[in-house]
């Protein structure tokens, strides 16, 4: 493997390197036990044409600093674990590839909008928690599960109704590019709403009434404004700015 | 205001944005039925004061702004802060400002209107 | 453990960079609606002074009827053209109109919420806006 080295944000900035063979992968530090702020460190890695961010943090983590904290799991944008900011954007580790990237220099940071737990790992207690509360679960009196009675039937066209609603990994990344989330704290957030629409579009739910009631709220589904950033980032094509949109289209009575 | 759903109040917001679209572009037709500096002196003025069905229609565009405004900038303030107390306060303090500001305003219209200049 | 809550706060919330054209246009409906609503109240105490006679009234107008005066007005006219057409397009959508239809995502998962007639609706808004402030600034400029 080509040399790969280290250094510190208060020492001397890299040097130009070979565009095609190394980057600069700047890393924010952060350890809330023993910080008060988080602090850059800059690594160069080599790297080749499919190399992922990810690919590239590992490595540091294997040959120069095995501290640095992340999140990652499936490696192929299917677990959400590796949502982070890439050169300021909300992106997954392991679906953005360097060359994409455009840049000899790579910065990443933790997601905004969620506590840090330690460098690059982010608490994602309150997205889930918020979650939790649309009551993301078909709510029904009955059940295919009990005698004399068969499974929910449902055309295509009834599942692509919600289908791409469902592809979410609960990465964050939509929560990350929130302008509202940036300053409200209570907001529900694009991730929450997105699968309370999920739930509301599937006709074998029947707890519409019961999630609208949760969303119309102060710091519901109104503090949405549509600048679409969570739509902008989504990895998997979810698109949660159309669903909340559309759940709001129940509240305004556009949808029954 | 804390009892009224939030879906209410935007539909509110959305009611006066499009009463106020309306209601403003006739206000502006109005001042260009005019050259402009003469639109503006005192007697001109008073003379659309003294006529009813538009002093009215500035009394509505009142109302229907300062909603719209108030409710956006109550809007804004919710989402840079939270607590109770904050909330409360924003809640009551952009309807108390809204409310100055049609009293204000409709207490131009109506002296204007009926001679107490 | 303390932790830092990490929210980008308002430099996060009123920074129109990073996400397209779509948090731009965010970013300046919030703009030009406190910019509106400031406009609005002074607005309505200038105009109060029409009740304090016509020497106010005249006072009134030596202050407003410069090329300060001008400018001002110029540009609240371009905040309520592009406040109002952006507005519509962001009413519509709230509506569920012009964010497209649900489907099956296939790869590169290009959102369809964020397609070319909400681009477009945006441009022409700041086209509309840029028309508006130059027809204004004929008529006041113009005299």
């Amino acid at each position: 493997m080509a040399a790969i080295g280290s250094k510190t944000s208060d020492e001397v900035s890299p040097t130009a390197v070979s565009s095609s063979n190394s980057i600069t992968l700047r890393i924010s530090k952060f350890n809330p036990k023993n910080d008060s702020s988080s602090k850059f460190v800059e690594f160069k890695v080599p790297v080749q044409k499919w190399t992922t961010v990810l690919d590239t943090i590992l490595a540091v983590k294997q040959h120069l600093d095995p501290s640095i904290a992340v999140r990652y799991s499936c490696r192929q944008a299917s677990c959400g674990s590796c949502g982070m900011k890439i050169n300021g954007k909300p992106a997954l580790a392991c679906y953005t590839k360097i060359s994409e990237l455009n840049s000899n220099i790579v910065t990443v940071e933790p997601m905004n909008n969620f506590p840090i737990l330690r460098d690059l790992a982010v608490d994602m207690t309150q997205m889930f928690s918020t979650h939790k509360k649309l009551k993301p679960y078909i709510i029904r009196d009955d059940s295919e599960v009990t005698n004399d009675t068969k499974e929910f039937l449902q055309t295509p066209k009834e599942v692509e109704d919600y289908l791409q609603f469902s592809y979410c990994i609960k990465c964050g990344l939509c929560n990350s590019a929130c302008p509202t989330m940036a300053t409200d704290s209570s907001f529900m957030g694009p991730q929450a709403l997105t699968q309370a629409y999920r739930y509301v579009a599937d006709n074998r739910d029947k707890g519409e009434k019961e999630r609208l009631k949760i969303i119309d709220s102060s710091h519901g589904v109104w503090r949405c404004h549509f600048a679409g950033s969570c739509s902008k980032v989504c990895p998997k094509g979810v698109d949660p700015a159309m669903g909340i949109q559309l759940l709001r289209g129940y509240l305004l009575g556009f949808r029954k | 205001m804390s009892k009224m759903r939030e879906s209410l109040i935007m539909k509110v917001h959305y009611g006066t944005a499009l009463g106020a679209v309306a209601l403003v572009a006739i206000h502006i037709l109005f001042r260009m039925t005019q050259d402009f500096s003469a639109s503006l002196q005192y007697q001109s003025v008073i003379a659309n004061y003294h006529f009813l069905p538009y002093a009215l229609m500035l009394e509505v565009v009142l109302i229907l702004l300062s909603v719209h405004g108030f409710n956006g900038l109550r809007v804004i303030l919710l989402e840079l802060k939270q607590g109770i107390g904050y909330e409360r306060a924003v809640n009551y303090g952009c309807l108390g400002a809204m409310t100055a500001l049609i009293v204000y305003g409709s207490r131009t219209i109506l002296m204007a209107g009926v001679g107490m200049t | 453990m303390e932790r830092q809550s990490n929210r980008e706060g308002i430099k996060g919330m009123m920074n129109p960079t990073r996400y397209g054209i779509e948090r731009f246009a965010y970013w300046l409906q919030r703009l030009t609606g406190l910019g509106l609503l400031f406009y609005l109240i002074g607005h309505i105490i200038e105009t109060s002074a029409i009740v304090e006679g016509k020497a106010a009234w005249d006072k009134m107008l030596e202050l407003t009827q410069t090329t300060e005066g001008h400018i001002i007005l110029i540009l609240v006219i371009g905040m309520s053209v592009f406040h109002t057409v952006n507005g519509i397009r962001v009413m519509l959508g709230h509506g569920g109109i012009g964010v497209g239809k649900p489907g099956r995502p296939d790869y590169p998962y290009r959102p369809a919420s964020l397609n070319y007639k909400q681009r477009l609706c945006i441009w022409v808004s700041i086209a509309l806006a840029a028309l508006a402030m130059m027809y204004g600034a004929g008529i006041l400029f113009g005299e």
